[in-house]
């Protein structure tokens, strides 16, 4: 037993964590009022190889895996939420699948590109009427001689501005209820798919979130990603990794809400003495940071779990859970320790408080994470 | 990275959990309600090395850290917190104290009997007047000749019915405060120490806990256990490393707690289904689950850095704080999935939340965790 990063993961947290407080955190309140990614920082997450972390070197990347792709996520999360979510969404929403159940020619035409950040990284699959419930798609691929055919609508894509290539779940075969999705790989731009409404959110609005409207979309035979019919097992699959990701996401806001807060209860002075005297203030702090001790732990030991090649499932959705939900918290108490503050944008913390709710939301709500663990559950299991 | 234990010690985890699953679990409720362990059980304890596993090898213990006792430790916690409790007073308090204070001579004398369950240790710094605030206590010790002479009184001295040997903290300089205070070693039948009646408890029922009391208490010179006037920092040094085993006694509370209600929640039958089958109890179970294992990892991790000899005091208080409310939450909603039979002894629910309780309470309150964890961040 090991908690402690290895040095190549030691240095990529401190490269990453300076960068990000050089370059990602001192456009983030400008970013979050514009609700805009300017092209520019992409080429500087780019520049540095953070699109490619967890790339094999064959293709271009890193090679370094999963607790590494989360260490990304976490340190750039800290500056930038929405950042951080376009990098994980990017690296296990695209990259992963493509990776997991590509070809040697998806693998070789996507992977450098994506690696190279030339290609930002999508998955489209939740539509209007399929949240949760993703087996209940309506978004039609038929096969016909010239290639598959997609007519229908996605939601809620991350990164669907940006992207240059999707992960697309689409319905081929309705009359079989055990295969009826399928996965794809399709590029964007591609005739018959145009972008349609952008969100307007709550919070992570630099990121962006969009809708794909598929009016006969052709794309080539080769576009089909794993077997025709098991395009559920590829968008769960993708989801349990997913999850690490926003673990990390999670977990880096919840640390920048507890350094924000105990740097503010140093120096703000009430009482004639600072707040962080006062055991109602010390009392917020420490659960801010039980919670985050917590959350890491879970959330390294999942994204470990996946880069040894053993069961994560569980593992991933428990760091998920309790990371999003610690995360949320810990914003809260932030904004409660900054008083009336913490109410305005002066200060970052309100923009924490907004982007938190995200994590409890995507990728998976909280209630289906529940439902994950207790499927989960076989006695005994510590 | 790695977050699986080693071969060895998942090899005495096996061991310690057939031990409490074959021994222990069958006879606790009826400790819990006789408020007592009996004294073979204690010796059983000790052939299998439980009631030395801090101790050295040189000393006759078996020589694990903090890690291999918290395994030890959540595994039988999971069936008895009493008998966790019982071992943890001895290893943990008593026995840690002498290893990190005393001299060879006290170590030579003490150790191999404690390890080989000749008689069990205790550890008293905890008075009537003073529990949180443990630099007030009150007991003195004056040296008269070649003799110290203990006056005071000391309270929840957990093991203090039958131990043989204890360590107690008093004043030795006094208006000293903090740095005015000593430990010493004070044997069983030393005249002027009077042991008091057993506390009636809510939960831990099992785990003795007594008052002591000391009028004119003479013991050797020698009894001094580590330096004059040091011994409140070496207790706070030892309370500081017990909290990570405490942390894995209420691990092992919350597991008994989940592993009896998810196996209820599969077999009872509520409109038409395994109750197990209904949200409202899945996601109790999740919750459970999820947090069963984000204490373990603190837990571990805790026990990791003091076994490296790193800073482990802020972990082991989150350890300690996070674990303690989450075996309280666990035996409580588990009583709440088994419902009235939860309410009742014929199921073990019922005591893992009392015994739970303590953690809470027990070596610093979750109020001194999260004072000693933000006066850390506030210091950093």
């Amino acid at each position: 037993m090991d908690f402690q990063f290895d040095d190549d993961h030691r240095m990529l947290a401190q490269q990453v964590r300076e960068f990000a407080l050089r370059e990602v955190a001192k456009g983030a309140a400008d970013r979050d009022l514009a609700a805009e990614m300017p092209p520019e920082l992409i080429g500087q997450l780019a520049g540095l190889g953070l699109f490619g972390i967890a790339i094999p070197e064959e293709y271009g990347g890193a090679g370094m895996g999963t607790v590494a792709s989360s260490i990304v996520v976490e340190e750039i999360s800290k500056a930038c939420a929405g950042t951080g979510v376009l990098l994980s969404a990017h690296t296990s929403l695209c990259v992963d699948p493509i990776l997991r159940f590509g070809t040697k020619e998806q693998k070789q035409r996507c992977l450098p590109k994506l690696a190279s950040g030339e290609w930002v990284g999508c998955l489209s699959l939740t539509e209007p009427g399929s949240g949760s419930d993703a087996g209940a798609a309506t978004c039609r691929a038929e096969l016909k001689s010239d290639g598959w055919h997609i007519t229908g609508a996605k939601i809620f894509v991350t990164n669907g501005k940006e992207a240059g290539v999707m992960v697309l779940i689409a319905v081929t075969d309705p009359d079989d209820p055990k295969r009826r999705l399928s996965a794809f790989v399709v590029e964007k731009p591609t005739r018959g798919l145009r972008i349609g409404k952008l969100e307007k959110k709550l919070g992570i609005r630099c990121s962006s979130t969009a809708e794909f409207v598929f009016e006969d979309c052709v794309v080539p035979k080769e576009a089909l990603l794993g077997e025709r019919g098991r395009g559920m097992r590829v968008a769960l699959t993708t989801l349990d990794g997913g999850r690490i990701g926003i673990a990390a996401q999670a977990l880096g806001i919840a640390q920048a809400c507890l350094y924000e807060a105990t740097k503010y209860s140093k120096t703000r002075v009430q009482f004639d003495q600072p707040i962080g005297q006062f055991q109602a203030i010390q009392n917020k702090l420490a659960d801010m940071a039980v919670g985050v001790e917590a959350a890491r732990a879970l959330t390294y030991r999942a994204a470990w779990l996946k880069d040894s090649g053993k069961e994560y499932g569980p593992a991933a959705a428990m760091a998920k859970l309790f990371a999003s939900e610690t995360c949320s918290k810990a914003a809260n108490h932030a904004v409660q320790v900054f008083g009336g503050y913490g109410y305005i944008a002066d200060y970052p913390v309100e923009r924490f408080l907004r982007d938190a709710k995200i994590t409890e939301l995507y990728e998976g709500t909280s209630e289906i994470h529940r439902l994950v663990i207790a499927r989960s559950l076989s006695e005994p299991r510590p | 990275m790695n977050f699986e234990l080693s071969d060895d010690l998942l090899a005495l985890q096996d061991a310690a959990r057939r031990f409490a699953a074959e021994t222990i679990a069958p006879h606790a409720r009826e400790w819990d309600r006789n408020a007592d362990i009996p004294r073979s059980i204690v010796a059983q304890l000790a052939e299998l090395g439980f009631l030395g596993v801090l101790t050295p090898t040189e000393y006759g213990g078996v020589g694990l850290g903090d890690l291999g006792a918290s395994v030890i430790m959540e595994e039988i916690a999971r069936h008895c917190g009493a008998t966790a409790l019982m071992l943890d007073a001895h290893n943990a308090l008593c026995t840690a104290h002498i290893l990190r204070a005393g001299n060879d001579q006290q170590k030579k004398k003490h150790l191999p009997k404690l390890a080989a369950g000749e008689y069990l240790g205790a550890w008293a710094l905890t008075e009537p007047g003073c529990g949180s605030d443990a630099a007030a206590l009150s007991t003195t010790a004056k040296l008269e000749g070649n003799h110290w002479v203990l006056n005071g009184a000391k309270q929840w001295i957990t093991n203090g019915h039958y131990a043989g040997v204890y360590v107690v903290m008093a004043g030795t300089t006094p208006e000293g405060g903090a740095k005015g205070i000593s430990a010493f070693l004070v044997e069983r039948g030393t005249p002027g120490l009077e042991i008091g009646p057993k506390e009636d408890k809510l939960g831990m029922r099992a785990s003795d806990t007594v008052g002591l009391m000391f009028d004119q208490c003479r013991i050797p010179k020698e009894n001094l256990c580590g330096k004059l006037n040091e011994g409140f920092l070496d207790a706070m040094r030892v309370l500081e490393r017990g909290r990570i085993t405490i942390s894995a006694m209420a691990v092992g509370l919350a597991r008994g707690a989940f592993e009896e209600s998810l196996a209820y929640a599969k077999q009872r039958v509520a409109f038409g289904k395994p109750i197990f089958e209904h949200q409202s109890i899945q996601f109790m179970l999740a919750d459970m689950a999820m947090e069963i294992d984000a204490g373990r990892l603190l837990t571990r991790k805790a026990a990791m850095l003091s076994d490296a000899g790193l800073p482990s005091k802020v972990e082991a208080a989150m350890a300690k704080l996070f674990t303690s409310e989450v075996a309280t939450r666990a035996g409580l909603n588990a009583i709440q999935i088994h419902g009235g039979n939860g309410y009742t002894k014929e199921v073990p629910v019922e005591r893992y939340m009392r015994d739970a309780k303590l953690c809470e309470i027990g070596e610093g309150s979750s109020q001194i965790q999260r004072v000693i964890i933000a006066r850390h961040l506030l210091e950093s």
